[in-house]
């Protein structure tokens, strides 16, 4: 192909990865480090709010907002360096908390709170999904070929299922006296709560995630599984190697690149876990870093939200994204110049 | 197709030209309103759309999108339904008009405590108040010889009482989700011990001895409570009531009717409402009230016929039609027993809600930082001061407090 060719193919998915990724990046980016805001002024101001049959008017200092002359509110911007990251990672109380060895008070904060949570989530389901997909790939591809078809089907189904929906039907299976908790008390013959407690809800946070990811994980393994060399295997079988030794010194290496595959994507995406705490609205216990962005720039009542400290939070979750992927990448690398 | 389209045209017709005999006037000019999603604004803008040529958006995300429509030029909505708090993006921005001239002209039948005055304009016309107050299973009560409670140390009494009896496992129910509800349930509590919220040019002023007895009362009351506090919004509370889980909540004056609908409520006619407790000052609880304002961005003969439209919404057959939905600000309204709590503990000195943009700020900051003192992982000093320290890092972001 030469080069006109390549770059009339190319051009406009490079123009769109600009457009819809790159510029954004840059701009968040650049909002991490400047806070807009409005100028306030303290005015007088009485209010009257209904009470029953009479007023209630009360007066007091209020700030209010500056107006130009279009009625527009007048605001500033200024360059404040790394303060929006400082307000997110607030790193005097982590490292006051940390050299008290209290980690109780450090799971406090609500970045290390987040962080320690999302890792925890997404270093527990990798191996989880990777292991659950191989499995369900493993059990489809001995299945007789007239059930195939269904087998398959069924176990697509929690990853086709919206991921909020999934969530909330989890939510209300188990949420107070819900269908599966109330089987779960009658069988134990005690009282469950499982929202109760932080752990409880991970769990199920947990299990939900492997349950929703695991079947893409299947889908990509049983294709890679039609690939295994067969004489390789039939001589296998000859040499008398159990089931086990067969999946552990072929199947897997052979399917290792597509492991590496489904763990990066899998990295990627429970890094950003962020359907489970709103699903299972679990603030009060745990919280997520995707969520604490989102948390930031909620506004309240009142219309005020945090820009900045969120730019800065989804730059940290960004990163945070890359350190986990170097391991895997580094290994595709290293095959990748290996290969030539 | 084409016949199916003749009659549905016909048949909206129809519909539309019977609709309007309810309205006194036929509206001409397009209008539409943007506001909260409840049963109560569904009543009104029904009622607005027998006007003819009028639709209305309801949607529970209305104060994300309410500020940047109005701030449009013409604005995107004519009418927009606020409560006291979302009022206040809009009273900064200056993006909705007085009404003086309005209510002059249609507003007769207006009271004048549904006028709501921002330094002696009219800026928005009310027509529900709705507040949290105590509502308790008076059967329960009664059997167990307990008196109707008048503040909380009364409420963990009878809750003790109603536990050892052993009629219910968890007798207190509470809207204690974490985020706005929670926050709202500390608001309530620190209004009722006399606290105030903010000192000298915007700064918090919650960490003191007000501040910790809401909190030790709110503590006090999960002891009682279903250990799946943290997740119970206003639904979850009335389901409970209705499936007659729990005996007493502080919960909102519009979930009353739902006690009595019988296709929901097993508890139908046994609940009471009262005035909600009181705290060492004022009943621990906040008025709030909902109604309408008009972009500033529109035409004045826009503006002309969407109060004529926003006065029908809201005018007797409305309410007298929906009597038990809302506690309605109407000379048509006939208090009954669902409104009693709401009146009672407006009567017995329940603050506004005080609603501005530093609380706004710092209602958020309280809703996500209670929990930690709920569960024990932090005492009450330490959970208050980390509110004051998070509200005072989003202010001086937003610029209420110079740094």
């Amino acid at each position: 192909m030469n080069f006109r060719t390549f770059a009339a193919f190319v051009g406009p998915s490079v123009f769109m990865m600009l457009l819809f990724i790159a510029f954004p990046l840059v701009s968040v980016f650049k909002q991490s480090f400047y806070v807009t805001q409005p100028i306030y002024e303290t005015v007088e101001k009485e209010t009257c709010t209904p009470g029953f049959l009479t007023q209630t008017c009360v007066t007091e200092q209020v700030s209010q907002p500056m107006l130009d002359d279009h009625g527009e509110i007048i605001t500033q911007t200024q360059f404040v360096g790394l303060q929006s990251y400082r307000n997110v990672l607030e790193p005097e109380r982590a490292w006051r908390a940390i050299s008290d060895g209290s980690w109780q008070v450090l799971s406090t904060i609500n970045f290390w709170k987040a962080l320690r949570f999302t890792l925890t989530f997404t270093l527990i389901t990798l191996p989880l999904v990777v292991g659950c997909g191989l499995g369900i790939a493993i059990l489809i591809n001995n299945a007789a070929k007239t059930i195939r078809g269904p087998v398959i089907f069924i176990s697509l189904l929690p990853f086709i299922i919206t991921p909020v929906i999934g969530v909330l039907s989890i939510n209300w299976l188990f949420r107070g006296d819900g269908i599966l908790t109330a089987m779960m008390e009658w069988w134990l013959n005690r009282d469950i709560a499982l929202f109760a407690q932080a752990w409880t809800i991970e769990l199920l946070m947990m299990l939900y995630r492997v349950w929703h990811v695991a079947p893409f994980a299947a889908i990509i393994f049983y294709a890679g599984l039609q690939t295994v060399n067969q004489d390789s295997l039939e001589s296998a079988v000859i040499d008398g190697a159990t089931r086990w030794q067969r999946l552990k010194y072929i199947v897997i290496p052979h399917l290792m690149p597509l492991i590496i595959f489904v763990a990066m994507i899998h990295l990627m995406d429970s890094y950003r876990v962020f359907e489970e705490i709103v699903g299972f609205s679990s603030q009060g216990y745990v919280i997520s870093l995707q969520w604490l962005t989102f948390d930031y720039l909620t506004p309240d009542q009142a219309g005020n939200r945090s820009i900045s400290r969120a730019s800065a939070n989804s730059m940290l979750t960004m990163i945070g994204v890359v350190i986990l992927l170097i391991l895997p990448l580094r290994r595709t690398w290293r095959d990748h110049k290996g290969g030539h | 197709m084409k016949l199916k389209t003749i009659l549905m045209a016909g048949a909206m017709s129809i519909a539309a030209s019977g609709a309007w005999a309810a309205c006194s006037f036929e509206n001409d000019v397009p209008l539409k309103s943007l506001s909260a999603g409840f049963e109560a604004w569904k009543a009104v803008t029904d009622a607005m759309a027998e006007c003819g040529n009028f639709s209305a958006s309801l949607d529970q995300e209305f104060r994300e999108k309410q500020p940047e429509a109005f701030a449009a030029d013409p604005a995107l909505y004519q009418i927009g339904g606020v409560s006291n708090a979302t009022l206040v993006p809009l009273l900064n921005a200056g993006t909705i008009r007085p009404l003086d001239d309005l209510v002059e002209k249609y507003g007769q039948d207006l009271l004048p405590n549904q006028l709501i005055k921002v330094d002696g304009k009219t800026m928005a016309i009310a027509m529900m108040v709705n507040a949290q107050h105590l509502m308790y299973r008076d059967d329960v009560l009664a059997e167990l010889g307990i008196e109707e409670p008048k503040s909380y140390a009364d409420v963990l009494a009878a809750a003790a009482k109603i536990k050892e009896a052993g009629v219910m496992d968890y007798p207190i129910g509470g809207t204690f989700k974490t985020g706005w509800n929670l926050g709202q349930e500390f608001v309530n509590m620190y209004l009722g011990e006399g606290g105030a919220f903010f000192g000298d040019g915007n700064m918090p002023a919650i960490n003191n001895e007000q501040g910790v007895a809401a909190l030790e009362t709110l503590k006090a009351m999960t002891e009682y409570m279903d250990p799946e506090y943290l997740v119970s919004d206003s639904t979850y509370v009335q389901q409970q009531f209705q499936q007659g889980k729990i005996a007493m909540a502080n919960l909102w004056a519009s979930r009353a009717a739902a006690m009595n609908d019988e296709a929901e409520s097993q508890v139908v006619g046994k609940v009471t409402m009262a005035a909600a407790p009181m705290g060492s000052a004022v009943p621990a609880t906040t008025v709030w009230w909902d109604g309408i304002v008009l972009a500033s961005n529109i035409s004045d003969e826009e503006a002309d016929a969407a109060f004529r439209v926003a006065l029908e919404g809201m005018d007797t057959d409305m309410v007298s039609a929906n009597n038990d939905v809302a506690v309605w600000l109407s000379p048509a309204y006939s208090a009954g027993a669902l409104a009693a709590g709401a009146a009672a503990s407006a009567e017995g000195g329940a603050k506004a809600y005080p609603a501005s943009g530093p609380m706004g700020i710092m209602h958020t900051s309280l809703g996500n930082g209670l929990a930690d003192y709920l569960t024990g992982a932090k005492d009450a000093q330490t959970t208050l001061a980390d509110i004051e320290a998070d509200y005072i890092t989003a202010a001086k972001e937003a610029g209420l407090i110079s740094n």
